[in-house]
């Protein structure tokens, strides 16, 4: 059973409390939550699972900080999805059922005061386990916006239990949370009972259109709402963004925008980090005596990180659109336009957007799946999000064009390059559909589930709110992935620094990388890629390739001996590279060779990035290795359908 | 042409119309789902629009919306209301 230890929170020893906020998804409950704690939170996985706990601390008053869980969302406490079920938990969290579960002092129910009856069939849910609980009415100057009028103290009176109106954006309500909280600690309103739990968990028919029933009633009650003419502003929005033809384009727009921003406006910070890191590589060689430490820490550990690091602005920028799209509300439409398409694959609407953003990058998009609900369409998509050509292909595609297809026009007039470029994404995105396909076909079949989603409401999103999401999940991503990448990183450093090359001034970078354990695994390799094209420079290239793709350009370099700054020396590998004969006397890299270590760089997995992201997001080994050795299978017969099949129709 | 106040089922319900729900059939996990989302007998809903691809459905009932795919849609009988 999945737990949440608080142990995790800040200076937990001086908190008396504990404070769960639970509620329906877009209730507010994550407002509430910024809004209590401000910036003394963070975001933790729940262990075993992938569900975000996000903690904090709530200063009541001057004196004590209670520990504040903002629970993953919830439509009642009969759970379908792990994130409801981890929420129910801890909801209902008894000792004998859940061993060392949280078992919060304080549930505070938040109800979106816009929409009071589904919200109340959860909080009267929650109400009836018996625990000390708290209702926070969100929303409540839209609510009176739209002309609803409720009456909280009858709403009190009726569900037993405090009620306040919090407007959470302006903090308005939010000492009066802190007093009813602080009245209510303590208290238990009857004992909950083990047999309690099991009737709120196990609810039946009947019960379910009685508690609705009870709930129309007494809104009825206490809901006074003037009536509205015409039609909302969420349902003007919406008949222009979820419109037949306005819809789509809209949304293709969008994805056109953040694309660019995500392309030229992290480029700029990109190529500075990718540049620092390069200076303090070469001021580690300067100021360190020659030697194996020093190249451990210039090649290995700052060449490791660098590699993490660089991706850090598209990463920030990709979870900054993310989360500006979940806030607003549009992330829903967009998976309301696309739904039917992406079920021709088996999938549902909110993989599509992952998938889009796989485009630039892979890591970040996997992370993004979290808003699937069905694990298997969630690892569905994660194991075919690496197939869209992710930005790091590009140098590698460019480098292939420009030594092997140099300069040829297709029908006198287009670049050959480009044409080359765009069939290297159709191949990405075809075999993406025909294995997601053949997936949910198979290993990850599961049984359809009601696709049933609420369109929340416009909101336009809170700065506060979207820096949080956006900070805190690039920071995990930054830890989590950077342990993993530097481990990796080394190792192969080491495979290509070892054993040492002797006689070590006239040893030659290409010669020292040529008698390396990886030179050597290239050679050995030698029999097995032949059939691809390749030769054994390519081979070590492909090993320093897992790392992270591009990492073949300098890797060529390194081996062409054409030294290792990539941007000015580009010129001369490409040079290296036309020149380059086998023995025979023919041309090493030849159109079809660059053409089949394209295809193989579209199909194969060679990211660490990606597979640390993979690891942490499935919690196991077992879904990257699976993902890094069928890509690998499907390069490698992609490269060799294509080298030989080429050869048969007669290239060379 | 639907007669009126003939029983229909929600996928066939015509845009704009409002309803009222009589029963939702299906396996029980998603027959849940969907009263406990709020589409229970006696409620009041109408169908907002199709996506662009003709599913799913927007629909709206009580004060919100929710999409719903055209083979759940099926399991919701509905009466019109006049």
């Amino acid at each position: 059973m999945p737990q949440l230890k608080m142990s995790a929170v800040p200076s937990q020893s001086l908190s008396t409390l504990s404070v769960a906020i639970a509620g329906n998804p877009n209730a507010g409950k994550t407002s509430l939550f910024n809004a209590l704690t401000g910036l003394r939170q963070r975001i933790a996985n729940y262990p075993g699972v992938t569900v975000e706990a996000t903690q904090g601390l709530w200063y009541l008053d001057d004196r004590s900080p209670v520990a504040v869980v903002d629970l993953p969302g919830l439509y009642s406490l009969n759970a379908t999805s792990i994130d409801e079920q981890i929420a129910c938990d801890t909801l209902v969290g008894s000792g004998e059922r859940y061993e060392s579960s949280i078992s919060p002092d304080v549930i505070i129910v938040a109800i979106d005061a816009t929409n009071l009856t589904r919200n109340l069939y959860l909080a009267t849910q929650v109400i009836e386990l018996g625990r000390p609980t708290v209702v926070a009415l969100t929303m409540f100057d839209l609510a009176l916006r739209n002309g609803i009028q409720i009456n909280v103290p009858l709403l009190a009176e009726a569900l037993g239990v405090p009620v306040v109106p919090v407007v959470a954006r302006r903090l308005i309500g939010i000492d009066a949370l802190a007093s009813a909280v602080k009245k209510v600690a303590g208290q238990i309103r009857g004992s909950v009972s083990a047999t309690r739990i099991d009737d709120a968990l196990t609810i039946r028919k009947d019960e379910l259109l009685d508690r609705y029933q009870q709930i129309d009633s007494l809104v009825s009650r206490v809901l006074t709402q003037k009536k509205t003419e015409g039609l909302t502003r969420t349902e003007r929005i919406d008949a222009v963004l979820t419109h037949r033809i306005f819809g789509p384009l809209i949304l293709i727009a969008v994805v056109l925008f953040v694309f660019q921003m995500i392309f030229s406006w992290a480029n700029l910070p990109m190529n500075l980090i990718d540049g620092g890191f390069a200076a303090l590589s070469r001021t580690i060689r300067t100021t360190f005596p020659t030697g194996i430490f020093t190249d451990l820490l210039a090649d290995g550990v700052i060449a490791g990180v660098g590699g993490v690091l660089v991706f850090l602005p598209q990463i920030l920028l990709l979870f900054l659109f993310i989360a500006i799209l979940e806030e607003s509300g549009y992330m829903a439409r967009a998976a309301f336009l696309m739904d039917r398409l992406m079920r021709t694959v088996g999938l549902d609407g909110k993989a599509f957007l992952p998938l889009v953003m796989s485009f630039a990058c892979a890591v970040p998009a996997i992370m993004a799946t979290r808003t699937i609900q069905s694990t298997k369409d969630r690892i569905t998509t994660i194991m075919i999000a690496p197939f869209m050509s992710c930005s790091a292909r590009l140098p590698v595609y460019t480098l292939m064009i420009a030594s092997c297809f140099s300069n040829q026009k297709t029908f006198g007039f287009i670049s050959t390059g480009a044409l080359i470029i765009l069939a290297m994404y159709l191949l990405g995105i075809s075999t993406a559909i025909i294995v997601a396909w053949v997936f949910k076909h198979s290993i990850l079949k599961a049984p359809s589930a009601a696709f049933v989603m609420e369109l929340p409401v416009y909101r336009i999103p809170s700065i506060s709110n979207v820096f949080h999401t956006m900070l805190s999940r690039a920071g995990l991503f930054v830890k989590r992935a950077s342990t993993v990448i530097l481990a990796a990183s080394i190792l192969l450093w080491a495979l290509a620094a070892f054993p040492r090359s002797t006689g070590s001034s006239s040893v030659t970078a290409s010669e020292q990388v040529s008698n390396s354990y990886a030179g050597r695994a290239g050679r050995l390799m030698e029999p097995l890629i032949a059939p691809l094209g390749f030769d054994w420079r390519i081979g070590i290239g492909l090993i320093s390739s897992f790392a992270a793709r591009e990492t073949i350009v300098s890797t060529l370099g390194v081996v062409y001996n054409v030294g290792n700054e990539e941007q000015e020396q580009s010129g001369s590998l490409v040079n290296a590279m036309v020149n380059a004969r086998k023995a025979d006397g023919s041309r090493m890299w030849t159109p079809l060779v660059g053409l089949s270590l394209m295809v193989f760089f579209v199909l194969a997995c060679q990211c660490m990035s990606t597979l640390a992201v993979v690891r942490r997001e499935t919690n196991s080994w077992r879904w990257p290795l699976f993902m890094v050795s069928y890509m690998l299978v499907l390069a490698y017969l992609g490269s060799l359908i294509t080298f030989q099949g080429g050869r048969l129709l007669g290239f060379n | 042409m639907q007669k009126r106040n003939a029983p229909s089922t929600l996928s066939t319900l015509p845009h704009g119309r409002v309803a009222t729900i009589l029963n939702v059939l299906g396996p029980r996990l998603i027959a849940m789902r969907l009263m406990e989302m709020g589409l229970v007998p006696g409620a009041s809903i109408s169908v907002v629009r199709s996506a662009p691809l003709g599913d799913p459905i927007q629909i709206k009932l009580r004060d919100y919306h929710l999409a719903l795919r055209r083979t759940e849609a099926a399991l919701i009988n509905v009466a019109l209301a006049d």
